[in-house]
């Protein structure tokens, strides 16, 4: 699904990852771990063609991700789902509207698929905030709306940067049971996250694989959780 | 012509993507009806002096005066002599003694109507006539000159030319003016578009990050500008007709002043500028707004 060959990246201010190579194959979990300002979100953002490698090449679906021109680069997002750490919502619309932003700049007729925004709402607990302003959501709720709206295309990969960074334990296991939901459905999945605990609780749901970024590396972290 | 057809109907949905600004929205109404009001004066201004240049070196080109200068008991018999020499010269297609009543009105407007001319040492005009091939002005004095010695030859040319310059300069300043206004009106649309592109860069970073095409977040922001151009051009255009159509309609007294306006089917020009108002507002706008999306990722 997506792949990394020895991607670097350099900020100006020295280089902040070098060598990395990782695969994403169809259907796996992976988590991503590491200390604050490792590198975790940058890694997330090369994934996911926000950030362009200095070195090194990543690909997507097959495709160079380099090589991709501004339309192509807006294709491939619609193929890869993204929970962003601020969750990044249009304050002016209703949570259903930011829910359903997806379908809405790719044209499609929202009023087709109310029925899927409303079953999509139901599970991930928000149908009764449908007409709220993404201001007026706690942090839980929050999260789990980006989460909404990161499937609302069905994409093949979801990718979400610390989502349990503002919530209790149990609204971060509600989380990781929603995520995990959607690997059991098929869906290749990688969450970056400092939360040891969170990591272990899901050992017991998934079949995830740990990767660490430290000193610029990443490594795969074996079963020593 | 989809294109154009999507662009009016619109997207209410993508409409709403982009949040409403309503301050800017009315500035850019107000300029664009400000520019299509001046946009009318100028056009009707340049379209008045053209006509008036045009009049002017067609009328007076084609015609000259006499003007004999004679005792009372000679008037007669050199007028007489004044139109043979006239009828026998090449290149003159008539000549005209002016009547005394036809005097009398050219002298109106300086002395009142009631002035009693025969009392006065009034010359004769003789109005002449010229044909296509033209007629050789310095020999034709020659032979007033001795023939009718009272007679002066007036061909115009030495006050025609400047006010024929005066009008043709008067119709490049117009011309220029309604290039400066569409000029000013691309600038000024592109600050309030670019003013609100910067207003909405979270939004439109928001928008690339859920995989919206550059064209679809270029089209909330040109679509809404150029409807306003539009709008505002149309608003502007219409007052700028009305105070047209109030002008005091052209007469021989007002001179150039009252000509300022349109005839026929000129009064259909002024309906171009609202929609060269949008074009000059979409070009501006998308220029702007792919300027700013080469920013965002």
């Amino acid at each position: 699904m997506i792949e990394l060959d020895n991607v670097g990246y350099n900020y100006g201010g020295g280089e902040l990852l070098s060598d990395v190579s990782v695969q994403l194959s169809p259907g796996s979990f992976h988590f991503l771990t590491g200390p604050s300002g490792a590198g975790k979100t940058t890694l997330l953002k090369l994934c996911y063609g926000a950030l362009t490698p200095t070195s090194g090449r990543v690909r997507a679906f097959n495709m160079d991700v380099n090589g991709l021109d501004r339309d192509q680069m807006a294709f491939l997002r619609r193929r890869v789902g993204v929970v962003h750490q601020d969750c990044r919502f249009l304050d002016h619309l209703t949570l259903a509207e930011n829910i359903a932003l997806p379908l809405t700049v790719s044209g499609k007729e929202i009023s087709h698929e109310e029925a899927n925004l409303r079953e999509l709402m139901t599970w991930v607990g928000l149908v009764d905030r449908m007409d709220a302003l993404p201001p007026e959501l706690s942090g839980g709720e929050r999260q789990r709306a980006a989460l909404a709206r990161s499937v609302i295309l069905s994409p093949d990969v979801i990718i979400a940067d610390e989502p349990t960074g503002n919530v209790d334990w149990e609204m971060s296991q509600r989380l990781l049971r929603l995520l995990v939901e959607l690997n059991h459905m098929g869906k290749t999945i990688l969450v970056a996250t400092h939360d040891l605990s969170l990591i272990r609780a899901a050992k017991n749901q998934v079949q995830a694989r740990v990767l660490r970024i430290a000193k610029r590396q990443l490594t795969l972290a074996g079963a020593d959780l | 012509m989809n294109k154009i057809k999507s662009l009016v109907m619109g997207d209410a949905q993508a409409d709403r993507v982009v949040p409403p600004t309503g301050f800017t929205a009315q500035l850019t109404l107000f300029v664009s009806g400000a520019m299509a009001f001046l946009c009318v004066f100028a056009l009707a201004l340049s379209l008045a002096s053209g006509r008036v240049a045009d009049r002017w070196a067609d009328e007076l080109a084609r015609a000259a005066t006499l003007r004999i200068n004679a005792p009372a008991d000679q008037k007669s018999a050199q007028t007489q002599a004044a139109l043979r020499i006239l009828e026998q010269t090449p290149g003159v297609a008539s000549a005209r003694a002016l009547t005394s009543e036809e005097q009398a009105a050219l002298l109106s407007p300086w002395f009142g109507s009631d002035l009693p001319l025969q009392s006065l040492p009034i010359p004769q005009l003789i109005e002449v006539i010229e044909a296509d091939s033209g007629y050789d002005a310095a020999g034709l004095r020659l032979r007033l000159q001795t023939e009718v010695p009272g007679a002066v030859l007036d061909d115009h040319t030495r006050w025609r030319r400047p006010l024929v310059d005066a009008a043709l300069a008067l119709r490049r300043l117009s011309v220029v003016s309604i290039a400066l206004i569409g000029g000013a009106m691309a600038a000024m649309i592109t600050l309030a578009a670019n003013a609100a592109l910067s207003a909405n860069a979270q939004v439109i970073e928001v928008l690339r990050l859920v995989g919206a095409l550059d064209s679809y977040i270029a089209q909330a922001f040109v679509r809404r500008f150029t409807l306003r151009a539009i709008g505002g051009g149309a608003a502007g255009m219409a007052l700028g007709l009305i105070g047209v159509v109030l002008m005091p309609a052209a007469s021989q007294e007002g001179g150039f002043l009252t000509g300022i306006g349109f005839q026929g089917i000129a009064w259909l020009y002024p309906l171009v500028i609202p929609i060269l108002g949008g074009a000059v507002a979409y070009v501006a706008t998308s220029r702007a707004a792919r300027k700013k999306l080469g920013n965002i990722t």
